[in-house]
């Protein structure tokens, strides 16, 4: 699957979380950026399993911490 | 050298921030005596007790106490050992019996806590290229099992049969699969609908946990909890349970039909690496069970007790957690902590302790007073509750106007 078009989308499902309205990128942090707590975390992944019909494993999550790992994570689970 | 506790340092800022308020400590309530399954003295003052899963009332029952006495003098305070090795005594035989016998069920393993039930029964069942799928408003010690096992973690909304479905199905039909649900969910008091999920699980070949820790002794015709009361007997493969709530002691278990469930006896380390409970406290829990499968009159009480409590809070105005009183847990939403804390702190000023429960223990954004009713709370006492709770919102408002 193509990458650009995930990360475009994952763009738009990380806005509404986005509480300071800082400006997204590659490198944004979801922790130090974001802030976002482990409970918004779940919605997040939620929206992104029924975005792409993907499962997200909790396991693979600590090892998410920006948006560009983020839209790597789904294009490869994607397949 | 570095501190490895400053990592903390936010956690102890916002803790010294609540009590700078001038509150009692939440986390810090010391009950000097405790007089009865719903009285006890805190900061000097008789308090009713709302907020223990003392749900049957059991702590005080006279064949309780008298059956934890009698295997105190006759085994000693302590097993000492693992159940495997030395730390097996006939009150733990007796007691595994006695969940055989309230459940109906071929085996009957016991632990040391809930905790430890669920933190073995999850992280073993479950292996490496197996499957967990879980509800997201599962309880700590089913996340932390998950967390000590090799399974891959997905995760569903909560009491989402839909969200289930879709996940179970994205999965690789021959992978082994095990679909985790509660019976009670302890933060908000609602019941799941074990029903349509366990079809969905069969429908996808998964195996089913359920953790009816909230529900023991008042839901289902023998109390086995909510999946019996929903005629899901033959259905479930594994119910977990603790005796650290209507059974009135510590401890925690898991029962099975399934023909191998004994061999997790040898191979389930939150089973085997740790001491056994002690021998008095298996008597207790032993006698409470026993009990337990006769106890129609608190079931009632207790049902009574929790739908009036729903009741005579939503007439006087709080925002219930539930529409309807669904379990024993009568949960009252507020906006956000620094009101929960403060309305928390006046109930204790008036006699009335219950729960402050906030995230990550709660669902994203909510904050509860959480009230656990028990069987042996009366119907005045629950009058006395609600209008403790109007004077406690009163006097916040007086507080706030001043
Ligand atoms: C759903 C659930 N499972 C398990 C436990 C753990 O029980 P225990 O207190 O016996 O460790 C609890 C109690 O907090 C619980 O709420």
């Amino acid at each position: 699957m193509d990458r650009a078009p995930v990360y475009a989308r994952l763009l738009e499902l990380i806005e509404p979380f986005n509480k300071k309205g800082i400006a997204l990128a590659e490198a944004t942090s979801f922790a130090d950026d974001l802030e976002l707590d482990s409970l918004t975390v779940m919605d997040l992944v939620a929206n992104i399993e029924d975005e792409w019909d993907i499962n997200m494993p909790l396991n693979i999550l600590p090892d998410l911490e920006t948006i560009g790992q983020l839209a790597d994570a789904v294009v490869k689970l994607k397949g | 050298m570095t501190d490895l506790l400053s990592k903390f340092d936010p956690y102890i800022a916002e803790h010294k921030g609540l009590l700078d308020t001038g509150v009692n400590d939440p986390f810090g309530v010391v009950m000097t005596k405790v007089l009865s399954p719903t009285r006890a003295v805190i900061n000097g003052r008789e308090t009713i007790l709302v907020g223990t899963y003392n749900y049957m009332g059991m702590t005080f029952d006279e064949d309780v106490i008298a059956a934890g006495k009698k295997a105190l003098e006759e085994f000693g305070a302590g097993s000492t050992g693992s159940r495997v090795l030395n730390g097996t005594f006939a009150p733990h035989i007796a007691v595994e019996q006695a969940l055989k016998d309230f459940y109906g069920t071929k085996s009957a393993i016991v632990f040391s806590t809930g905790y430890q039930a669920n933190l073995g029964m999850v992280s073993t069942l479950a292996g490496k290229g197996d499957y967990i799928v879980l509800d997201a408003d599962s309880h700590a010690s089913i996340y932390d099992g998950c967390k000590l096992g090799n399974a891959e973690v997905v995760r569903f909304r909560h009491n989402n049969v839909e969200d289930l479905d879709k996940r179970l199905g994205r999965l690789p039909a021959e992978a082994g699969k095990l679909v985790i649900l509660e019976g009670v969910y302890s933060m908000l008091g609602d019941i799941a609908p074990l029903t349509e999920m366990v079809a969905v699980a069969k429908k996808h070949n998964a195996m089913t946990l359920v953790d009816e820790a909230h529900a023991m002794g008042f839901f289902g015709k023998h109390g086995r909890g909510v999946y019996e009361e929903q005629g899901l007997e033959s259905e479930v493969d594994f119910v977990v349970g603790t005796f650290s709530k209507s059974v009135g002691t510590v401890g925690g278990f898991a029962v099975s039909n399934h023909p191998k469930f004994e061999i997790l006896r040898l191979v389930c380390n939150p089973y085997r690496f740790t001491a056994s409970l002690p021998p008095a406290v298996a008597a207790t829990a032993e006698a409470s069970i026993r009990k337990l499968m006769t106890a129609q009159a608190k079931r009632d009480n207790l049902w009574a007790v929790s739908r009036k409590l729903h009741a005579g809070l939503k007439a006087a105005g709080f925002r219930m957690a539930t529409e309807t009183p669904e379990s024993a847990i009568i949960a009252v939403l507020l906006p956000d902590q620094v009101s929960t804390v403060a309305m928390w702190h006046q109930l204790l000023e008036h006699g009335i302790y219950c729960n402050m429960s906030r995230p990550p223990a709660t669902p994203a954004g909510i904050f509860l007073l959480r009230c656990s009713l028990s069987a042996a709370h009366t119907l005045a006492d629950v009058d006395v509750i609600v209008s403790r709770f109007v004077q406690a919102r009163e006097s916040l408002a007086t507080m706030k106007a001043a």
